[in-house]
C-alpha cells in the first residue's frame, strides 16, 4: 500500500511506520517521499545516546523521553521519537531488537514514537537509513529525536555525526570498558553520563573519565572537536568564543535520578551550538557530505553503466599480470575515449 | 535485490511468570533471518498493538501460559484492526486447550503452537505467511 506524504505530515502513525520501512529498505517510493519531506525537516533536536552494551542506554532514553513529555517546570511537552539501533547477526542477517523492553513508561503516549532498527549490512547503509528515519521523524513534527546505538565503533561515530548532541554513557563495574572508551568515543561525546550511579565504583569511573577529558581538553583556549567532520579550523573562530568542555553527569536511569539535570545540560549544549553558530556549521557540513556522497555514487554508477562489456575485467587482468599499474588502469577505465594499448 | 526483512514482535502478554519460551522463539526467528522486536514480559494488548504499529511488523508472536488467551487475543486482534493492521499475522504459543484452537482460528489467528512445537515449524509458518501477504 503506497504511503501518502500528506498522511505522514498530518501525523498518521501507520503511514509514518510504513514510510520508515520503505526508508530502511531503500525503495524508490521511500526515496521519493523523503525528497518531498525534506523541506519540512530541520526543526528537531537530534540527540545521540551511545556507550558499551548494558550501560543503561535504553533505560536512560526512556527517562529522557519521559522528562521531555512531562516537564517539571511547566514548559510545553515536546513530541519525542526514538530510533534504537541494535546489531544484526552476521550469520543470519536477522536480529533480536530488545531496547523497547526498557521503554515501557512511554507506552500509550501518542506523541512518542519508538522505532527499533537492525544495523543490517553495510556501515554506509546504516548511516543512510538512520539519517532517513531521522529526517522522516523530523518532518512529521517530532521535536526531540533520540538515537540509541551500542558500542564505540565506526558506526557510532557515523551516527554521532548526525546528532547535534551526543551522550556517551558509562557505568561503573564494567571492568576495562573505560579503557575502551578512550579509543575515540570521547571525541564524539558532548556530554558524559555515568549511569548506574547507585552502584559501587562511581567515583572511580568518574575520576577516570575526568582524567581522560583533561587529556582531551588541556587548555581553555582549545577548540572543541565535537565532530570528526570537516569543520572550520580553530583559527577561524574568534578567540573569545566559549569552549564546550563535555560535562559529566551521574544518573540512575532505573529511578530517574539526575535526569532533570541531564536535560538541563542537553539544553545548555543546544544553546551553545546555536549561539556559536556551530549548529549551522555542523548542519552545513553534514548536508554537504551527504550531497557529495550521492554525487560520487551517482558518478560511479553512470561510469559503470557506460563501460563496454568486459573492458573492466580486461583491464583488471592486465593489472594482475603486472603489465600496467593500478593507476594506469584507473586512467584507462575513466578516460573519456577507450584507447587500446 | 530486495533488502526487505520479515519483522516480528515477540511479546508476553498477561501477568504470568517467565519468558523462556518466548526468548527461544525470538532467537530461532532471528537465526532464520528475521528482525525480532522483543518487548518482554507483562505486556498489555494496548502495548502490543502500539509496538506492532510503530515497528510496522508482518507478524505478532504471543506467548501465553496463563490461560488468559481467550480474553487477550480478541482484544489484540481488535486493536490491530483498529490501527489498520488487519494484515498482520498473529501467532500464539503456550498452553492452549485443544477446544480453543478452532475458536482462535475463527477469530483470525494464523497459528497456534503447543508445548513441544519445533521452532522450525513456527519459522516456516511465519515465512509462508509473510510471503503470501502483500
Ligand atoms: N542499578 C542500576 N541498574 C540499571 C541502571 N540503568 C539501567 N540499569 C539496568 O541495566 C540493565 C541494562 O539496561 P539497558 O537500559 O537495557 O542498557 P543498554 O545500554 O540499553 O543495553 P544494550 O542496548 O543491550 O546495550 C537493565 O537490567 C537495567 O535495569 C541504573 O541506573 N542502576
Ligand atoms: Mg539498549
Amino acid at each position: 500500500m503506497p504511503v501518502a506524504v500528506e498522511d505522514v505530515l498530518a501525523g498518521n502513525r501507520l503511514a509514518l511506520a510504513r514510510l520508515l520501512s520503505q526508508i530502511e529498505n531503500d525503495t524508490a517510493e521511500g526515496r521519493q517521499i523523503l525528497n518531498e519531506l525534506f523541506p519540512h525537516s530541520g526543526q528537531a533536536a537530534l540527540i545521540g545516546v551511545t556507550g558499551a552494551p548494558g550501560t543503561g542506554k535504553s533505560s536512560l532514553v526512556n527517562q529522557i523521553a519521559y522528562h521531555y513529555r512531562h516537564p517539571a517546570d511547566g514548559r510545553q511537552p515536546k513530541r519525542v521519537a526514538v530510533v534504537a539501533v541494535d546489531p544484526s547477526s552476521p550469520f543470519s542477517g536477522g536480529a533480536v531488537l530488545g531496547d523497547r523492553i526498557r521503554m515501557h513508561s512511554l507506552s500509550g503516549d501518542p506523541d512518542v514514537f519508538i522505532r527499533s532498527m537492525a544495523s543490517r549490512g553495510s556501515l554506509g547503509g546504516l548511516a543512510r537509513a538512520t539519517a532517513g528515519l531521522v529526517q522522516a521523524f523530523d518532518a512529521a513534527g517530532f521535536e526531540i529525536i533520540l538515537i540509541e546505538t551500542v558500542g564505540a565503533g565506526q558506526a557510532e561515530v557515523e551516527i554521532a555525526r548526525l546528532a547535534h548532541t551526543t551522550l556517551v554513557v558509562e557505568a561503573p563495574g564494567l571492568g576495562d570498558d573505560v579503557q575502551a572508551i578512550k579509543a575515540g568515543i570521547l571525541e564524539i561525546a558532548d556530554i558524559l553520563v555515568v549511569n548506574k550511579a547507585d552502584r559501587p565504583g562511581v567515583e572511580q569511573t568518574e575520576r577516570a573519565l575526568r582524567g581522560m577529558l583533561q587529556l582531551a581538553h588541556p587548555g581553555k583556549r582549545q577548540y572543541h572537536h565535537g565532530r570528526l567532520i570537516s569543520a572550520p579550523e580553530p583559527e577561524e573562530k574568534p578567540l573569545n568564543e566559549p569552549e564546550w568542555v563535555p560535562p559529566i553527569q551521574r544518573t540512575v536511569a532505573t529511578e530517574g535520578n539526575g535526569v532533570s539535570e541531564l536535560l538541563a545540560l542537553i539544553d545548555q549544549h543546544r544553546d551553545y551550538l546555536k549561539q556559536t553558530g556551530e549548529l549551522a556549521r555542523r548542519e552545513a557540513a553534514r548536508l554537504t557530505a551527504e550531497v557529495d556522497l550521492l554525487v560520487e555514487a551517482g558518478l560511479v554508477d553512470r561510469w559503470r553503466r557506460g563501460l563496454a562489456n568486459g573492458w573492466y575485467q580486461e583491464v583488471l587482468a592486465r593489472v594482475m599480470n603486472r603489465e600496467i599499474s593500478p593507476r594506469q588502469a584507473a586512467a584507462k577505465l575513466t578516460a573519456s575515449k577507450r584507447e587500446e594499448g | 535485490m530486495s533488502q526487505e526483512k520479515i519483522r516480528v514482535i515477540v511479546a508476553k502478554p498477561g501477568l504470568d511468570g517467565h519468558d523462556r519460551g518466548a526468548k527461544v522463539v525470538a532467537r530461532a526467528l532471528r537465526d532464520a533471518g528475521m528482525e525480532v522486536i522483543y518487548t518482554g514480559l507483562r505486556q498489555t494488548p494496548e502495548m502490543i498493538a502500539e509496538a506492532a504499529l510503530q515497528e510496522d511488523v508482518d507478524a505478532v508472536g504471543l506467548s501465553v501460559l496463563s490461560g488468559a488467551h481467550m480474553a487477550l487475543v480478541p482484544r489484540i486482534l481488535e486493536l490491530l484492526k483498529a490501527n489498520g493492521q488487519d494484515k498482520v499475522g498473529v501467532f500464539i504459543g503456550g498452553i492452549i486447550p485443544d477446544e480453543d484452537i478452532p475458536r482462535l482460528a475463527e477469530m483470525g489467528v494464523a497459528g497456534v503452537y503447543g508445548p513441544g512445537t519445533r521452532t522450525d515449524d513456527i519459522v516456516q509458518d511465519i515465512q509462508k505467511f509473510a510471503g503470501q501477504k502483500s
